[in-house]
């Protein structure tokens, strides 16, 4: 368990001296420039957590009242057709962008990167502000569609053209579309001031010692995201630039010659087919966006809660990057049935299980990294390890999926909804609330309700289970995904809709219990316990921090100094199982007794 | 904001050059581009980012023109002038793009005198690469006018394909726009050098963060940004 490089630190004379002095931080004068308007990376992660959060409890009763209509067509006279369709798309739109991406990258990436690199704060803390307010305002625009007259738009969460802004579609000939568009075109201005900020402070902020190869994993894998993010956000803002200008300026860039109620429309010459590619260019980058920030994050939480140091760091970290560069070049296998050219396809295939390989290591390198470790099962390992199952689960129909035969008649079933839930809902939101479990000491200075976490996992474990496993089932029988009801057709059977009334009761359930998870948040900031500084017995500078909550600036009068890799845990020899990244070990004195 | 680059510690180790220096300064600790301070970090960051929204803007016109089946409207001609009673194709735009191009010269002589920290230079040259940029604008607007009198909409043109006017419109626009916030920033640097703000360290006032005379070569980097991606809206929309 020893690493050859690290476990013996290097000595305080040679960790070079301070490149950059002491930048002086930005100080808040009154209340609203601390708590409101303020430039605190941490105070900034709040509001984005909270924003996130909030926005996330809409999209959950989206997803009620879509299970409400599937397990039970026809109850609910005010989800029609219509209503179902702005539903499914309002709840990818809100988890993927505005739940998922706003709270790793904006929330988790706020909070933890300078304090896990020792700095001060992010290097432009104004610029984070804004992004911040941009962010709110991206919500704001989007919570709007949902009283806009016609109401948010039902394209579908990808928003294919041409439908996207037709008629027949609820929005699209309404403010919907435009809504949408909007906030889409805020977010990415507003993500592009933050990410500049995540991805400058790991490259140019860290402290003396920190080296990228000592980064914690959770650090690794919000700042490869956010470089994903910024490379891969364009092809968005272009497609959505030039969707607007579709719907508002009778362009024809993806519309092509139609007829619609036997009327000759405007457009013509235009490729539905090119919003795709630009849509899934940014589509695939972004599921990973999603992916690695969890990746990273579950690698701390599964070496912190096995006190062992994680198997393979550099191989880990390896993965992550290979990850990151090969998601550039698979966007295509979302379009096998567009007609595309087989020879195409099959690049697209291969390079699909390619990137499995470097997946797969990071699955085998959280298994060994828990073998014979010293497992302790709180309530962050319980996700953790809830995490690594899901994603498994998932990734397996990935391969699937991933072959153009296979896709083909499972392609717009309910067999690909219960996958990307799966791979991408579920095993994400498992490292979220294992994270929040596992950062709440630190935000709030207090212990979370731990029979309430533990009662908040083992529902929402299996529950997702229960509402999942079934779906692929469902999707294998043929039942196609965006509809909203399954009518007469013959492959139907009266135990397919039982299933799919079971599948709702579970869902339900399963919402419910996140209720329990905000009731223990709210409540333990006032009846927790004590956390004190390092409830976890933890190694990275976060825990280290002389006040919890940290306070403005993060550290104390000096910076600390990092002397080793972040996973010393359980050294032979040392006088505790954990050895904190700024402890400098022995003195020569003391080694030589 | 006190990590500019003049300001490293002079005392550094040497460092081996080449691919050996890369990889060492990649293993190092604290920074992973020695010398370079935040700003210069996340302009070039950000430049890149920039670079895939145009890139996606221009792969998106050409295979938009690739893929129509109506002719596309013949360039040297929709962009010629008619100047004393000779047709000069691309006229205007050969103006343009020598306006422009020249203004990345005199921001270059800018940022060099700034660094002598020379203020009444760097002043005027910022002021006048702020004009070079205000007549590009000024003439991409002229064109504007001149095509859409002669019928060019977003949706359609008398000589072909309809995308034509689209792609024109968005990505010259797109373009246009970048010029018009770097002529307000240019303004905003001159005004500060002119001021001394950068000698003195007044502090910013939205960041209050001390100014620098880097900021002159930040911005600089992305006014030649801004002139290179006209080069490449040149060659595929004009040249082409």
């Amino acid at each position: 368990m020893v690493n050859m490089v690290d476990a013996s630190p290097q000595v305080a004379e040679n960790i070079s001296a301070a490149e950059v002095p002491e930048v002086e931080l930005y100080h808040p004068k009154s209340y609203w420039t601390k708590y409101i308007f303020s430039q605190d990376a941490k105070v900034i992660a709040i509001q984005y957590s909270g924003t996130a959060i909030a926005i996330g409890l809409v999209a959950l009763v989206l997803s009620w009242l879509i299970r409400l209509q599937l397990g039970f067509p026809g109850t609910f006279d005010f989800i029609t057709p219509e209503a179902y369709y702005q539903f499914i798309t309002m709840h990818g739109m809100i988890m993927v962008v505005y739940l998922l991406t706003a709270l790793f990258l904006g929330g988790f990436g706020n909070y933890l990167i300078p304090l896990m690199v020792g700095a001060r704060d992010m290097v432009f803390p104004y610029a984070n502000m804004l992004s911040f307010w941009i962010y709110l305002l991206a919500v704001l625009v989007l919570v709007v569609s949902f009283f806009a007259p016609g109401g948010p738009t039902g394209a579908g969460w990808t928003l294919y053209p041409p439908q996207a802004i037709m008629s027949g579609t609820p929005g699209g000939q309404q403010m919907g579309i435009i809504l949408m568009l909007v906030s889409l075109i805020l977010f990415i201005i507003g993500f592009t001031m933050g990410g500049l900020n995540y991805v400058v402070t790991v490259l140019q902020g860290r402290t003396r010692g920190m080296t990228l190869m000592r980064m914690p994993l959770t650090v690794w894998g919000i700042f490869t995201a956010t470089v994903m993010a910024l490379l891969a956000f364009p092809a968005l803002i272009v497609a959505a630039v030039m969707m607007l200008f579709d719907r508002l300026l009778s362009t024809s860039f993806f519309m092509p010659a139609l007829v619609e109620f036997g009327e000759q429309l405007e457009y013509g010459g235009g490729s539905p087919i090119l919003f795709q590619h630009l849509f899934w260019f940014f589509g695939h980058p972004e599921v990973y966006i999603v992916a690695l920030p969890a990746f990273g994050i579950v690698s701390d939480l599964i070496s912190t809660h096995a006190r062992k140091n994680i198997f393979g760091y550099r191989m880990m970290v390896w993965a992550i990057v290979g990850i990151g560069a090969m998601s550039f070049i698979v966007w295509a296998h979302h379009m096998y049935v567009s007609g595309m050219d087989p020879y195409f396809g099959f690049f697209f295939a291969t390079t699909t299980l390619i990137i499995a390989v470097p997946t797969a290591i990071k699955v085998y390198n959280w298994v060994l990294t828990l073998w014979r470790g010293d497992i302790h099962l709180n309530v962050p390992m319980l996700f953790a390890i809830g995490f690594i199952v899901t994603f498994v689960n998932g990734g397996l129909t990935g391969l699937f999926l991933g072959n153009v035969v296979v896709d083909v008649p499972l392609s717009d079933t309910m067999f690909v909804v219960a996958h990307f839930h799966m791979v991408m809902g579920v095993a994400p939101i498992m490292v979220i609330m294992g994270a929040i479990y596992h950062w709440y000491p630190k935000v709030t200075g207090r212990m979370t309700i731990d029979w309430m976490g533990r009662f908040h996992f083992w529902v929402t474990f299996v529950g997702s289970y229960l509402i999942f496993f079934p779906m692929h089932y469902v999707g294998l029988v043929g039942v196609p995904r965006r509809y909203p009801e399954l009518g007469d057709a013959t492959f139907v059977t009266d135990s397919l809709h039982t299933l799919n009334a079971f599948i709702s009761v579970a869902a339900l359930i399963v919402g419910f219990a996140q209720l329990v998870f905000l009731f223990n948040l709210f409540w333990s900031l006032r009846h927790g316990k004590e956390a004190g500084g390092n409830p976890w017995r933890a190694t990275t500078l976060e825990w280290q921090t002389s006040e919890t909550p940290p306070i403005h600036g993060n550290f104390g009068k000096e910076l600390p100094i990092v002397y080793r890799w972040s996973y010393d845990y359980s050294v032979p020899g040392a006088p505790e199982d954990f050895i904190a990244q700024n402890d400098p070990g022995p003195t020569k004195e003391e080694a030589a007794r | 904001m006190a990590q500019t680059s003049d300001q490293v510690s002079a005392a550094a180790p040497k460092r081996p050059g080449g691919w050996l220096g890369m990889v060492a300064d990649w293993s190092s600790d604290q920074r992973s581009f020695k010398g370079v301070s935040w700003g210069k970090a996340m302009m070039w960051i950000f430049l890149v980012s920039d670079t895939f929204v145009f890139g996606c803007f221009l792969l998106s016109y050409m295979t938009a023109r690739m893929s129509t089946t109506v002719p596309w409207p013949n360039a040297s001609k929709v962009f010629g002038l008619h100047i004393g009673g000779a047709d000069i194709p691309l006229i205007l735009i050969a103006i343009m793009t020598f306006v422009l191009i020249s203004s990345s010269g005199s921001m270059a002589l800018a940022v060099n005198y700034a660094y002598r920290k020379n203020r009444q230079a760097t002043a005027l040259l910022l002021i006048v690469t702020a004009l070079l940029g205000a007549a590009f604008v000024g003439m991409q607007a002229f064109e504007w006018t001149k095509l859409i009198s002669e019928g060019v909409r977003p949706w359609g043109n008398p000589w072909g394909a309809p995308q034509f006017g689209a792609s024109f419109f968005m990505i010259t626009g797109f373009h246009g726009t970048h010029v018009t916030f770097g002529v307000i920033f240019l303004l905003i640097v001159a005004r500060k050098v002119w001021r001394g703000d950068y000698d003195d360290g007044r502090r910013g006032f939205f960041t209050s963060r001390r100014g620098h005379y880097e900021s002159v070569e930040i911005m600089g980097l992305y006014w030649h940004f801004v002139d290179l991606v006209w080069v490449f809206i040149f060659a595929f929309f004009y040249l082409w």
